[in-house]
């Protein structure tokens, strides 16, 4: 089953590899240049994983498995990941 | 862009259901003490892990219905979904000191506290209430008066959820206005809306966007989608309209 869901839903996997809150990074769109808030971006959810992809034109940003004990991230479809940090 | 801080590893904790409470025939509440909670913000949610005799695990996630407050603990509402492997256990079979795996708060973006202001416009379908519960709840009890207008759909009067509190809340609070809008059952007196969200009604109950309303919208994936794209067409900024999907058939 496939739902389309928010970045939000991604939230928990990104945030057991990432030590920042994830979702309020601004992510540039390696297909189409758009700048999102990750928690604006549409995530599919799989029983393999998740996937993250732009809202504008479809590409993926970021892929999620956990499998064997071993993440598994591709990020390919993210040109820029701004994160921002307390000053 | 928003600040964020080093959060550290997301780790599984082990709670302990404290209280339950019946909200509808589909749904309930369930407040879980957790030893080592460093607190949420409104609108977060938590990962729930159940792990079944033979190994197998079944993880969903839940917003918290509580306002931030008591740090060590905190209230989930669950919708039973009939063809659902976690659900139907939190609802049906969980009992008070029974214990459950936990891990959270997790997420920043869908989240709101007083400093972010206003006008504050919050549209919820089904169970997609309870991120913006715990929003009125935090809103109420840190005493703000940041003008507020929620849009609630449900499929009939029984499955409003928080019924009595919402009442209470909109007839305490002069800057808090409560709609509701049933779809599918309205009781013979029922005075307010009866149908799905449509452009009208938005044009009705929706702040003017001159006034740069902050919006959070969370229910079902096609009802989020249908509300976020009329509000836009009616002249609201993207940036302002957070969303947050359950997917087709509610449960986050």
């Amino acid at each position: 089953m496939e739902h389309r869901l928010d970045g939000n839903a991604a939230a928990g996997a990104l945030q057991e590899i990432f030590p920042f809150e994830m979702t309020t990074a601004d992510a540039t769109c390696a297909g189409c240049g758009q700048i999102n808030v990750v928690g604006a971006l549409v995530v599919y959810k799989h029983g393999m994983g998740t996937i993250v992809r732009c809202p504008s034109c479809d590409t993926a940003l970021i892929r999620v498995a956990k499998t064997r004990g071993r993440y598994w991230l591709d990020v390919r479809g993210v040109r820029v990941l701004q994160i921002a940090v307390e000053s | 862009m928003e600040r964020t801080t080093l959060l550290g590893r997301l780790t599984w904790q082990l709670g302990e259901v404290v209280a339950t409470q019946v909200e509808t025939a589909r749904t309930k509440s369930l407040t879980i003490a957790l030893p080592q909670w460093t607190g949420h913000r409104p609108g977060q949610h938590v990962d729930v892990r159940l792990t079944a005799e033979d190994g197998y695990q079944a993880e969903r996630s839940y917003s918290i219905a509580s306002a931030p407050g008591d740090q060590k603990q905190l209230t989930i509402t669950v919708e039973r979904l009939d063809d659902g492997e976690v659900s139907p256990y939190l609802v049906d079979e969980l009992r008070v000191g029974d214990q459950m795996e936990l891990r959270g708060p997790i997420g920043g973006y869908f989240v709101w506290e007083p400093s972010f202001g206003g006008p504050l416009f919050l549209v919820g379908g089904g169970s997609g209430i309870v991120p913006l519960m715990a929003m009125l709840r935090h809103r109420q009890a840190s005493g703000s008066t940041i003008p507020t207008r929620l849009l609630y759909s449900s499929r009939s009067y029984e499955e409003i959820i928080y019924r009595e509190e919402l009442d209470h809340l909109s007839r305490s609070d002069a800057t808090l206005e409560v709609s509701h809008t049933l779809t599918r059952v309205q009781p013979p007196d029922w005075i307010g809306y009866r149908r799905r969200i449509d452009q009208a009604l938005l044009g009705e109950v929706a702040w003017p966007p001159e006034q740069h309303p902050l919006t959070y919208v969370c229910g079902p994936t096609q009802l989020v989608e249908s509300v976020a794209a009329k509000l836009v067409a009616l002249g609201y900024e993207t940036a302002r309209v957070k969303t947050e999907r359950f997917g087709p058939t509610g449960g986050a």
